[in-house]
């Protein structure tokens, strides 16, 4: 790892309101209505998670009884895995369910899903869904905590809170820096989460992509639109490529993977337009070759890409321990 | 099913809402109406006959039966609560009304104490692609021919329909949304669509479709009524359409007139619609056109939706909201608002909605139908998801409180509806 990682942001506990006031919020659904203090919240209690996990023996029974269930309507390999292993390291008893597998099929709704995966009691449930909202609607009919891992395309907050602790950990802070992110954002919730995250921790974050694949308003979520890739990356501290989502796009965006290449790939020719120790990110997984070259990808020096993965198992069980503290009882927090 | 009526009615001690242009005064004047067989025979300072039987309104408006030009189900409880006594039902049936049959048996579903005017299907199965048997569903009852909820995609097929439609002098009610641009979109393009994550189209969609149909009416000069034109840009088309001389008449639903797509936070499926809710620019703007006369027509867009069909995430669930009840208070809300005065309102809900169809009813004139409400404009209650009359509660302004009540409905002279107290 590398040396700026040394660098301590985190805070001390008496820095925050005790006990629930420090994250009242029943679920996590998204970054938006976040409050600043509430992200470093969940950011510095992912750290000692980072410490556990780099050691020998990764495990605490903080969990022990409780039962997640990360309940995946769309395919997912790394953000279900990263659940899972964050569940068990925890102590929980984690139950996957795929979509592929479950009634979905049959026609059940979302809603008699949810409502069967309450009556099994599950204490702590994660939902990907491919359409937006449709994690919300199954937050409010359930009675234990929801972590939405990506609805459609509107959010998801552990990948922002993951990448908001990679930055800070391998710069020192959040605030002040300049963040490019660029490629797909109209199909991405990557890119709406981080943009919140990112804003509200005090980074400056620019956003580009070919026209068809920027929405409106990103103002509103705290991005600032460039015409094009160079002027989003003129003095990046952090650069974040996006995943092309092809299987999103209903009609043609753009004209070929390779044109992409062409105008919005990060080639090594591009990624010296930012800062010269700007940090590479990827939300994964990477179309190697189109929205980023391959030894860009793998060069640990800029790359912050595993970092992201490893950070994400730390970040998803501060967040599964810091909601499920009402249930367990925790002092302050009941 | 009530008795005949035998003897003379005169509804009395009301405020009559006459028709604009008829009326000296722009707001309603006291009188009485009287009423022989199922026509109206008396309006003004009537004296009631020795037989006649006799309605006390207690001062409650005396105004024409709604006329809801486009709604998507037959639910009588919700129209008899709204004060609607005829509604122009959309093709978009299953199976779609594309077939006589079919069209003269919606005609024929709502009589005695409700009348439906069936919309013919313009294409096949509403398909966009093939005309469907237009002339012989105007024989079996037919007032008008309708796109249903999707733009006719192919322009030549769109003109020939409006040349067919124009000889036979038959109204064609169109739904004005770009498909190209439109795609898969459940919101209008901006801020809300882009927080929320949801396949949006830009507001132009709609400008782009009604600006094509208008440039087929100058060639055709068929009559077409734009069913909801919800965009500032689009009701300046129109605006000048008409000034221009066109035959073209619009209008719109109570939810593009009160609502912005802010109302679709938390990804609420009621204030799912289509076409979906605009910016408050466009909905000032909406505004402005009732006020200035370039809509026409406010129509309920009655569409009742199950959970089955709604509490699903957004884009999966069905557009459509239940209005056949909030039709009326919210629209005195323009005339609370001093947008309008109410007799202008009934034109836009009665008066000119029957006249689109060709009906002889939507208002207190002598010798036509006699489809009257009697309307407590002042009544507050609360608009209530759970207990709504309609087959389904799918409202975007539950909780909310209104003004406005309908206490009496008369279909043809009978009374089919009424509240105590």
């Amino acid at each position: 790892m590398t040396a700026s990682e040394n660098l301590s942001v985190r805070r001390p506990a008496s820095d925050y309101p005790p006990g629930r006031a420090a994250f009242p919020h029943r679920h996590l659904l998204g970054i938006a209505g976040l409050q600043p203090w509430e992200i470093e919240f969940l950011l510095d209690e992912a750290e000692q998670w980072v410490d556990m996990n780099r050691q020998a023996s990764k495990h605490d029974d903080r969990l022990a009884g409780l039962t997640l269930i990360n309940a995946f309507f769309e395919n997912s390999t790394r953000t279900l895995l990263s659940f899972e292993i964050a569940g068990k390291r925890l102590g929980a008893d984690v139950v996957n369910m795929h979509a592929a597998q479950s009634s979905v099929k049959k026609g059940e709704t979302l809603i008699d899903t949810a409502v069967t995966l309450n009556a099994m009691r599950a204490d702590a449930i994660v939902i990907r869904h491919a359409s937006s909202g449709a994690v919300q609607l199954i937050a409010d009919k359930v009675g234990c905590p929801v972590l939405n891992a990506g609805d459609g395309t509107h959010e998801h907050p552990t990948q922002a809170l993951l990448d908001a602790l990679t930055i800070r950990r391998r710069k020192g802070k959040i605030a002040g820096l300049r963040v490019a992110i660029c490629g797909d954002i109209l199909h991405s919730r990557v890119a709406r989460s981080n943009m919140i995250c990112l804003s509200t921790l005090g980074a400056e974050v620019r956003v580009a992509g070919p026209p068809a694949l920027m929405p409106p308003a990103v103002e509103s979520m705290g991005g600032t639109p460039c015409r094009n890739f160079a002027q989003a990356l003129d003095g990046a501290d952090v650069v974040m490529m996006l995943r092309l989502q092809n299987e999103r796009m209903q009609g043609q965006f753009i004209p070929s993977p390779r044109e992409f290449r062409h105008l919005y790939g990060l080639t090594d020719a591009r990624l010296a337009m930012a800062r010269p120790d700007a940090l590479v990110m990827h939300p994964g997984p990477m179309n190697r070759g189109i929205e980023i070259d391959s030894h860009i990808a793998d060069n640990v020096e800029r790359s912050g890409i595993t970092d992201q993965v490893e950070m994400g198992v730390a970040m998803r069980m501060a967040c599964l321990d810091v909601l499920t503290r009402r249930a367990r009882g925790v002092e302050g927090w009941a | 099913m009530s008795k005949l009526p035998t003897r003379p009615l005169t509804i009395v001690n009301g405020r009559l809402v006459l028709p604009t242009g008829l009326a000296d005064q722009a707001e309603p004047v006291p009188g009485a109406l009287r009423i022989i067989g199922d026509r109206i025979a008396e309006v003004g300072a009537v004296t009631p006959g020795p037989d006649d039987d006799i309605h006390d309104a207690k001062g409650a408006l005396i105004a024409p039966g709604l006329v809801d030009l486009g709604v998507f189900a037959i639910d009588l409880p919700a129209f008899h609560f709204g004060g609607i006594s005829r509604a122009a039902l959309m093709p978009d049936q299953n199976p779609a009304l594309d077939h006589p049959a079919r069209v003269r048996f919606a005609a024929y579903s709502g009589k005695p104490d409700f009348w439906v005017h069936p919309l013919a299907a313009a294409t096949r199965d509403l398909a966009g692609s093939e005309m469907a048997e237009i002339g012989l569903m105007q024989e079996a009852g037919a007032r008008a021919v309708a796109t249903g909820r999707r733009w006719i995609v192919d322009t030549g097929v769109m003109h020939r329909l409006m040349q067919y439609c124009a000889m036979l002098d038959l109204p064609l009610i169109v739904h004005s949304q770009d498909h190209g641009l439109s795609g898969n979109a459940v919101a209008t393009a901006g801020e809300m669509a882009t927080r929320l994550g949801l396949p949006q189209a830009p507001a132009e969609a709609e400008s782009i479709a009604i600006a094509r149909d208008l440039a087929l009416v100058r060639m055709t000069g068929a009559r077409v009524h734009f069913r909801q034109v919800t965009t500032r840009a689009g009701l300046a088309l129109i605006r000048a359409a008409k000034a221009e001389g066109l035959t073209v008449t619009a209008g719109i639903t109570p939810a593009h007139l009160f609502l912005s797509d802010v109302a679709l936070g938390g990804f609420r499926t009621f204030a799912r619609l289509s076409p979906p809710l605009r910016c408050e620019d466009d909905r000032q703007a909406a505004i402005e056109a009732v006020g200035d006369g370039t809509i026409d027509v406010i129509a309920s867009g009655h569409d009742p939706r199950g959970p089955e069909d709604k509490r699903l995430p957004f884009a999966d669930s069905q557009p459509g909201m239940a209005g056949a009840e909030t039709l009326l208070p919210l629209s005195l809300g323009l005339v609370r608002d001093g947008v309008i005065g109410t007799q202008r309102l009934f034109d836009l809900i009665a008066a000119n909605p029957a006249r689109i169809l060709g009906v002889e009813a939507g208002a207190l004139r002598c010798g036509f139908e006699a489809d009257v409400v009697l309307v407590d404009a002042d009544r507050p209650w609360q608009v209530d998801s759970a207990k709504m009359a309609a087959s389904a509660g799918n409202t975007p302004f539950d909780k909310l409180p209104v003004q406005g009540r309908c206490v009496a409905l008369f279909k043809g002279g009978r009374l089919v509806d009424q509240i105590k107290g």
